[in-house]
Order: structure tokens, then sequence, then C-alpha cells
């Protein structure tokens, strides 16, 4: 027999089974496959019992390992069934695509203008070519390439041509043309498509023609555990199978399929506490089939018996079924690699990084420090806290011991060894630490589940400076919040996001959508902060007062007029409502009163109010520790509350005074020593004495000038003074 | 005709006819169709048949199926998801009569499950055929028709276990008479329940592994539901005499809209999540949100459907909680509906409402 062309489908179970059947009597020479030649060295792996499928050819740019593409190979692909034949038989295996190397100059390549197996699904009265296909060739057993060719030629006649097919086709004709001269006996196995052109004579000059000139980049090659996820989810070679777990059964099951096929999803129930008898099995089987018959097709389909174990087992609970669809339909696979293969471009980049910021993998455990001020260290921080995202933890922080400046981080690093499995582990999120770390907050951010999680990305998102995943993380956020209900989550989480903005910060990060965000949370605490407040304990308004503080440093340092006057109006309505704890209301009047809200008049009638027969003391003692709480400095130096204090006590009758005193000082009670003895000072040189305390001081205009510029600097804006 | 209401075989009875015509596939014993042309019964053809139900086709191929496998048919979904509607259409297409049908509540007896006796002949003969009563349930046993069993979880669950012997043994023991019926072949049942309640009286799993699952889901797309909504208030406007209204597309548009978005939790073009309600806001609230719009249009308002026609409708039908339900509908008209330019004259009229 001279030459074979196996047109087959990628990670088609049929066609795996056709192709080694063919090869069994083939018997051929050597063994063509489509896929990349740089990876021809890697093909004996497939010998050792460490390379396990589901695996992928990682190619990627040596200079730049972010550039870089798959080649996944599961169980039931006919192109890794054919590779292990002949590594079993002895038989030579060339990968006879296009190089990679002159492929990464074709990115951007668009989609082949016809889908083939669509057109031919079509032609027979399928609308879904993955159903056609599995009706006519996987579940037939074994698929006629002669009659796939025939098809394939036919469609291709008309067919318009995708410009990179050309390039690759004349390539994959000249390794023929090369290998004709050698064997008599050759087995070419490829995707369908190729097939005929592969069999078309083409004058060599014009293969030649189309392959000159291409640039060539260095390229590199090795493999890589890969998953069945994954393999459903890929969109790149061969394109993805979207039910990999399905055609792995399909692959290895004997004979009963649908049978068992369902004993599994049965199982699958089983192990999660479902009780699925074997009565449930064979009535989804019946029913499997009588859809089958029904629809017109020789044997139930991943259709048919997922929509029958949803009838039968899964009682419409949509949770079991997608449970099934998880562990069976996609199957959780894990392939894995020797130990002895080489390394992987993650574990490349990393080096890199880690020569370039002058950071060694060292396994002794030592102190770092880092000035974010200073470029290098600000690299290093970054690196270490994109690592940590990866689950690579060489970097501990440690609190600071010295100040709380935010330019200041403190480390302490230790290498692991067990950190090159991570590495390995991790290269499935990307080929460079940025894009691993990207992916993995992206997906973390998906998962997340309370707003506390995601607020952690955000801040993860900053310190690692991950730009990329920040749209993915801002969603997630926007989300959570508008799904939390707890309006204390909500404040709590708004400080931060505020910080972030203000400070935008040493760290030189792009904040935009975060504000967009953070004012859709502002808003949402502004709508649910009426009801929350609604009877509280002693606790949990202690919490509200903590919170609402919270939020109106993190308003004040939003700086947007907007945001500012839809919390100070939700506030003022709140202080106003009746029956609210004494604590935020107090609180707030005072949040109020700082803001120029309410003038001094309405602040003492307000003052008064708690006191009178009608509050019971103990609202009273509440009242007045929110209006004052924390504000022992203040009192010193804010002429004006402090007179009105002063004021509202001398108009307290004397026959309340001593109920009110107990109050005060319980507040008092709570300011330090220092800043009781400072009042006190303050109050006995008299409060009201003609807006000023002390005499009108004497300023110095020239020394006073001075500061300005540093000032200026440190404000961010111009001062000047007024004559 | 004057009933209210006719049932589906009579209402439907031309195209039944057609499809008994043409229809050359096998047809299980007892089934006046095929599977295949009850199939397209339920979900038009395009021409002749209209289509009764809007939805995934595979849904209506798999309770098919299980009909024709001898299963019994358990149809899920939240109130208002054409659960009742489908177990109609099914009985009609298979058995050619919908009527015969139990309507499950919390004081069903085990007596319109099984048999019931009549007592001044049960005194003066004793116990004989003559005095059995027979139940719906019995009645489709021995015609070998489809029985319907409507809310079967408000059923208390001794009554549903009555169900057991008669679908696995399809046979209905009488012991005072020493005989029992047998279901002629053809006999099936079609149950409903609702999801929302699921936990009022929950199925034994003896009796639920004798029924086979469909959940009747709410439409996937704003254009389903608008087409269900519109054909709906149609033929509900007809038999009810409205008053014609002219076209009311785009507001139909609008509720249907609104009530995706807060039932999904999400505004239609994917960006703010909101806050969903405790109702169920299905796509036969809507519909008679829509009916009673025209209603108040028709016949207080100047024959055009208005915003503020459907606008307190609407409110009744989201705010099924006057307080949690409350805060989300005004979150919703303060942060989605107030920002939509062309909504302004609904945004005001749900305002006033």
């Amino acid at each position: 027999m001279p030459e074979r062309l196996y047109g087959v489908r990628h990670h088609g179970p049929g066609s795996a089974r056709a192709v080694v059947r063919e090869l069994e009597r083939q018997r051929p020479g050597v063994l063509l496959i489509e896929g990349p030649p740089e990876a021809d060295d890697l093909v004996r792996w497939a010998a050792d019992s460490g390379l396990n499928p589901p695996v992928a050819l990682l190619g990627y740019a040596v200079d730049d390992p972010g550039r870089a593409a798959f080649w996944p190979f599961a169980v039931f692909s006919p192109e890794w069934q054919a590779i292990s034949w002949a590594v079993r038989n002895g038989v030579p295996v060339r990968f006879f695509d296009l190089p990679y190397a002159y492929q990464m100059d074709l990115e951007g390549r668009v989609g082949r203008p016809v889908d083939p197996i669509g057109e031919l699904a079509a032609a027979a009265g399928y609308d879904d070519p993955e159903r056609w296909w599995e009706d006519v060739v996987e579940h037939r057993g074994v698929p006629v390439f002669a009659a796939i060719e025939e098809a394939m030629t036919a469609i291709r006649d008309t067919a318009e041509e995708d410009p990179s097919d050309l390039v690759r086709e004349a390539h994959m004709r000249q390794v023929l043309r090369e290998e004709r001269r050698r064997h008599d006996d050759i087995a070419v196995v490829c995707g369908a498509w190729h097939v005929p052109a592969l069999a078309r004579k083409v004058p060599v000059k014009d293969d030649v023609a189309l392959l000159k000139g291409r640039k060539k980049a260095k390229v590199a090659f090795t493999w890589v555990p890969w998953t069945y996820g994954r393999l459903a989810s890929w969109s790149g070679y061969g394109a993805g199978v979207r039910s990999p777990g399905w055609y792995h059964h399909l692959f290895t099951a004997a004979s009963d399929v649908v049978p068992r096929w369902l004993v599994d999803a049965a199982g699958v129930l089983r192990s999660e506490g479902v009780p699925t008898s074997s009565a449930h099995v064979i009535e989804a089987t019946r029913l499997a089939e009588a859809l089958a018959t029904m629809r017109g097709r020789p044997l139930a389909g991943l259709t048919e018996v997922t929509e029958a174990a949803e009838a039968v087992m899964c009682d419409g609970e949509p949770l079991r079924t997608e449970l099934i669809a998880r562990r069976l339909v996609v199957g959780e696979r894990l392939g894995t690699v020797p130990d002895e293969m080489p390394a992987v471009p993650l574990a490349r980049d990393l080096a890199a990084q880690q020569k370039s910021v002058r950071l060694k993998p060292e396994p002794t455990e030592r102190a770092l420090d880092l000035d974010l001020r200073r470029d290098i260290d600000l690299r290093r921080s970054r690196l270490l806290h994109r690592l940590r995202t990866l689950d690579l933890a060489w970097g501990e922080r440690t609190p600071g011991r010295r100040g709380t400046g935010t330019f200041r981080e403190e480390w302490r690093i230790c290498w692991q060894p067990e950190f090159a499995v991570r590495l390995v582990e991790s290269s499935m999120w990307g080929t460079t630490v940025v894009s691993a770390a990207t992916a993995r907050v992206t997906r973390r951010a998906h998962a997340a589940s309370t707003l506390a999680e995601v607020t952690e990305l955000v801040e993860i998102c900053l310190l690692a400076d991950l730009p990329d995943a920040y749209p993915a993380v801002l969603a997630a956020l926007d989300t959570r919040a508008a799904l939390d209900a707890d309006v204390h989550h909500l404040m709590a989480a708004l400080p931060a996001l505020a910080r972030t903005l203000r400070y935008g910060d040493v760290r030189r990060t792009d904040v935009s959508g975060l504000s967009v965000v953070t004012a859709g949370l502002l808003g949402r605490i502004c709508a649910g902060l009426p009801s929350a407040a609604g009877s509280l304990s002693d606790e949990a308004a202690r919490d509200l007062r903590n919170g609402m503080d919270g939020v109106h440093q993190a308003v004040g340092l939003l700086a947007d007029e907007r945001l500012r006057e839809q919390w100070l109006a939700t506030i003022s309505l709140l202080a106003m409502r009746p029956g609210l704890h004494g604590l935020p209301a107090g609180r707030l009047t005072r949040l109020l009163l700082d803001a120029g809200r309410l003038d001094s008049a309405e602040v003492r009638r307000r003052l008064r109010l708690p006191l009178t027969v009608g509050g019971s003391p103990a609202n009273a003692a509440a009242w007045v520790e929110g209006f004052l709480a924390g504000g022992g400095l203040l009192l010193v130096h804010d002429e004006a509350l402090l007179s009105l204090v002063d004021e509202w006590m001398a108009d307290i009758p004397a026959e309340s005074f001593e109920d009110v005193l107990p109050l005060l000082r319980r507040t008092f009670g709570g300011f330090d020593a220092g800043e009781r003895r400072a009042i006190g000072e303050r109050v006995a040189r008299g409060v009201r004495g003609g807006g000023g305390v002390d005499a009108v001081v004497e300023l110095d205009r020239e020394r006073a000038v001075s500061v300005l510029p540093t000032l200026s600097a440190l404000l961010g804006r111009g001062l000047g003074v007024r004559s | 005709m004057t009933a209210l209401r006719p049932h589906a075989e009579d209402q439907y009875a031309e195209e039944l006819a057609l499809l008994a015509a043409a229809d050359d596939r096998n047809r299980p014993p007892g089934w006046r169709l095929s599977p295949h042309a009850v199939v397209t019964y339920l979900l038009g053809d395009g021409a002749k048949i209209t289509p009764k139900y809007v939805g995934p086709r595979r849904l209506i191929e798999v309770a098919v199926a299980t009909l024709a496998t001898d299963r019994a048919l358990l149809l899920l979904g939240v109130p208002g998801t054409a659960k009742t509607w489908v177990s109609e259409h099914l009985a009609a297409a298979i058995s050619g009569d919908s009527t015969l049908l139990v309507q499950g509540t919390a004081g069903t007896a085990e007596e319109s499950i099984r048999y019931g006796w009549n007592y001044a002949r049960l005194l003066a003969d004793g116990p004989s055929d003559a005095a059995l009563v027979p139940s719906p349930v019995m009645r489709a046993m021995r015609l070998g028709s489809i029985i319907r069993l409507e809310e079967l979880t408000r059923v208390p669950s001794d009554v549903q276990d009555a169900l057991i012997t008669i679908l696995s043994e399809k046979t209905l023991p009488v012991p005072e008479l020493n005989t029992e019926v047998q279901a002629e072949r053809g006999f099936n049942l079609i149950a409903t329940a609702n999801d929302r309640d699921r936990g009022v009286n929950e199925l034994s799993s003896a009796l639920r592994r004798r029924f086979n699952t469909v959940v009747l889901p709410v439409p996937a797309n704003a254009d389903d539901e608008v087409e269900i909504v519109a054909r709906r208030v149609a033929q509900l406007g007809r038999s009810l005499e409205l008053p014609e209204v002219p076209e009311a597309l785009d507001e139909i548009r609008r509720v249907v809209t609104i009530f995706r978005e807060l039932r999904s939790g999400v505004t239609e073009d994917g960006r703010t999540k909101l806050k969903s309600p405790t109702g169920s806001l299905s796509t036969a609230e809507a519909i008679s949100v829509i009916t009673n719009g025209m209603a108040l249009a028709a016949h207080f308002g100047d024959g055009t459907l208005h915003p503020g026609d459907v606008a307190a409708g609407i409110l009744g039908a989201v705010v099924k909680d006057p307080v949690s339900d409350g805060v989300v509908w005004r979150e919703y008209l303060e942060t989605v509906v107030r920002e939509r330019s062309d909504w302004l004259d609904f945004y005001r009229a749900a305002r006033d409402a």
C-alpha cells in the first residue's frame, strides 16, 4: 500500500478508533501527523508512563513566553492514538504542519470561511453539526475515510479558501514529497478538511513560492498537563469539544454505551447523597431510547441521555443536572507530565523576572524591607503579590514595625522546592506571571460569593498591579454589592475603595472605573440605610455608628459634590426619624453639624430633645455619647462646638441637671485625661468671650508666608495669602 | 357555544383532525396521534397548526416520550409557566379528552383518587358495582386515557400514596368487592406541581421515582415572552369580549421587560444587577397585567393603552411583601427606569401609582 490519508475530526472518538484499526492493517513505514514539527523530539515521551492524557503540547516564543499556543490531546484524540500506536510499534513519527515558528506570523487569522461539518450537516437536514457528526460518524463506530474525503472534496471545491490554510497545506505537501523519497508506505493523520488539498496534484514551485520569505521566530516546546475542563472551553486548534467526558466514555466503553453512562450518572448522584436506584437507571435508559426513536436517531446521543437523566434522576433539580454535566459530560480528569520534562514558560518568566528585580530564590528565610518609592522595590513588591495570587507564598507580609507610611512594605521571603510544582500547575493559567495572576484573580472574582472577598480582590489588583483583571473584579464588586442585602457589609466595603480612589497612590495604579462602582455602592448604601436603622440593640447601634462614620469619612475623601449631597440628604432624613437609637441619632446630628447642614440653634434644639421627660435616660446617654464621642480634642479646638455644648449645658434647668450629669460624665469619662484637662482649662478661660478666646494673635507675615510653598506641594493646590 | 372557556379538544378540534389525517407514524396503543404528531400539535408547524407552547422543543419531546414509555409525567415550574396549559393540550392530543381532571387541594380525599360510595345504595344493597362511585382516575383507567392531577404537592401525603400502586402496577384494587380495575392501554397520568411551595407536601421518594420530571422554565428571551403575552392577551380579550384596544405592543414589551429584569435580577443589557422581589412575576401575571390595563383603557380611558393603565397593575404584581418588595421596586424605579429616557412617562406614572 503506498500512502494513506486519514482525514479525522480532532478529538473524535470514532475517528480515533478507526485510525488505530487502519494503522494496524496498513503498518506504514512512517507516520505524519498534523502538528508543529518543532515538537518532533517530544514524541518519544508518549512512551513514558508519566505522560498521561489529557496533555497538551505547549509552544511559545523563547524571547516572549506570553506568545504561546497549545495543542491539546485527549485519550480519544485520533492524533494521540496514532502517536501511541507508532511509539508502541517503533514507527517514526513526524509532525508535518507548518512550523509554529512561521505560524506566529499568521496571527490574527480569521476562521475558515466555511464550517465543513456544518455544511454537510445542513445538507443532511440537521441543525446541529456536532449532532450530525455524532450520528453518522462517531456513533457508527467506524468512519469510512474514503467517504469523508469525498465529502470534503465536494465542499472545498466550492468553498472560499482561508489563506493561512493554503500556506499550511503547502508545507504539508512539501514534507510529504520529502518523505516519499525515503518511504513507500506513508500514513497521514490530519484534519478531514486538509485531505483534498494533500491528495491534489500541485506543482512544487507553487508551494515553494508560497512558503518563501516567512519570518521565523525562535520557539520552544514542552508537554504540559491539561484538563478536560480546558478542553471543553478551548477554541483554538482543532476546535473545542463541548463534552470531553462523553467522548471519553464513547471511546472507552466497549458496549452498552447508554446504560453504562447512566450508571455512571447515578454514581455521581449517589456520591452526593442523592438516593438513585437501579430502577432510575432502567427508566432513564428507556426514556433515552424512546427519545432517540422519536427523533429518528440511530443511537441515543448525549442530548438524549442528558435529558433522560434530567427527567428521571434529577427530579428537575438544576443543581443535579449541573453536577452530572461537570463531573461526567465535561469530566474532571487532569493529565500528568513526567517530572523530567523541560521547564514550563511560566517558570522561565519567573526566573527572568527574579533576575530583573535582583531577587534570588533562596531556601533560607530572610527579611526584605521595601521602599515603594523606589522603582525596583515597587517591582519586587508587585512580583511577590502576584505570586501570592498563584498560591505561591514566596513572601509573607510582616506587620510594619516602623510607622504606618504607605510606601513601606516589609516581607519575609523564603523559597520552597515545592514551588516548582505550583509553577507547573499554575502554567495552565498563563505563560507569564502577570497573565497567570490576572487569569487567577479574574476567576476568583467570578467565583466570589461575598462582598468581602471581592473587596480583598480589589486590593490585590492594586497591590499586584493587575490592570487587566480589574474589569472583572469591578463587575464582581458591582454584582456582589447589588445582591448583598446587608448594608453593614456595603458600608464596610466603602472606605477601602474610597481610600484607593483618593490616594490612587504610591503605586501609580490606574483607578478609573472604580469611581463608578464606588458611586453605585454609595447609592445602594443610601437606599438601604433607612431600613437597616430600625429597632437596633445597643450593639447593633454601635456597629451602625461605626459604619456610618466610615462612610462619612469615605464620602469626604471622594470629593464628589453629587455623592456628598446624596449622602447628606440620606442622613438628614434619617436623623429626624423618631425612634432612632440614640447613638446613631446623636452621631448623625453631629455629622450634619460638621457638614454645615444644621445651624447651631437647630442643634441646640435637638440636643435638648432627648433630655426631656419623653426620653429615657439610657437613650439620652447614648445620644450625648453619639454626639460627642471621639471629639475630645475637637472640643478643645472647635470654638463653635464647645460654645454650643456650653450653652446647652447652661440652659439645662436646675431640677433636671442632676439627671443629666451622670450621662455627661459617662461621655466625658471616655476622653483622655489630658483632653479633659484641656477642655476644662478652655472653659475656665471663658468660652463665649467675643468669638476668640485668646487675645488676637499677632502674625508675622514674612514667616507665615514662608511655609506656603511646602504646604501647597503637600496639599496639591496653590495657596496664597489674603491681604 | 356559550362556555366561558371551551376545552382544548373542542377549540382545536380542526387542528387535531388535520394532524390525525396526515399522521402515518406509529401510534402507541391507546393514542389518538403518534408522539411526533403530538409534539407538532404542541409546538405548531408554522402553517396550519398554531403553537400552543412557546419554549424549548426538547422539553415537549421529553414529556411526550415519557408518556409514550408508560411513565407518569410531573410538570414542575413556578406559577404561571403554562404547566396546566401544557397538560391540558397533551391530554387533548393524546386521548382526545382533557376533562379527566383531579384538582389537588389540601382537602383532596382518597375518594377522588380511588373511588367513593353511593351511600344510599350501599346501605340498601350492600357493596356492589352499582354502589361504587368511580373517581376520574378510575374512569381514565377504564377508558385508557390520560388523567390530569393538578397541584400534586398540595394533596396530603397519605392521599398521594394511593397513586403508588396505580402508577407501578397500573391497577386499582377494590377489596370490598374483591375485584380490581386494570388500566386499559393508553392510560397515563400527568401531574403538575409548583416548585415555589415545594415544601407543602413533598412527594415521598417512592412516589417521586414513578414520575419523570420536566421543569417548564420562564421564557428564555424577551421576544418569545412578548409573543406569548400578545397572543394570550388577544385570545383572552376575544373570549371576554373586551372592546378592541389598538396595538399595544410597546406597552406589552415594557411590561415583559420589567418582569424579566426583576425576575432574573439583572437588566436586559446585563450591566446592572437588581434585587428580585418575592413574587414569581410569571408570564401569566404579565398577561393579566396587560388584560387588566386594556380593560381600564377601554372602559375608563380613551381606548389606548397608556403607561398609567399598566403601572398600577405592575406595582400590584411586583410588591407582594410591602416592606422588602417596596424597597426593591423603589430601587428599580430610581436606578433603572429613571435612566431610560423613553420611559419617562412610565416613570412618572409608576411613581404616582
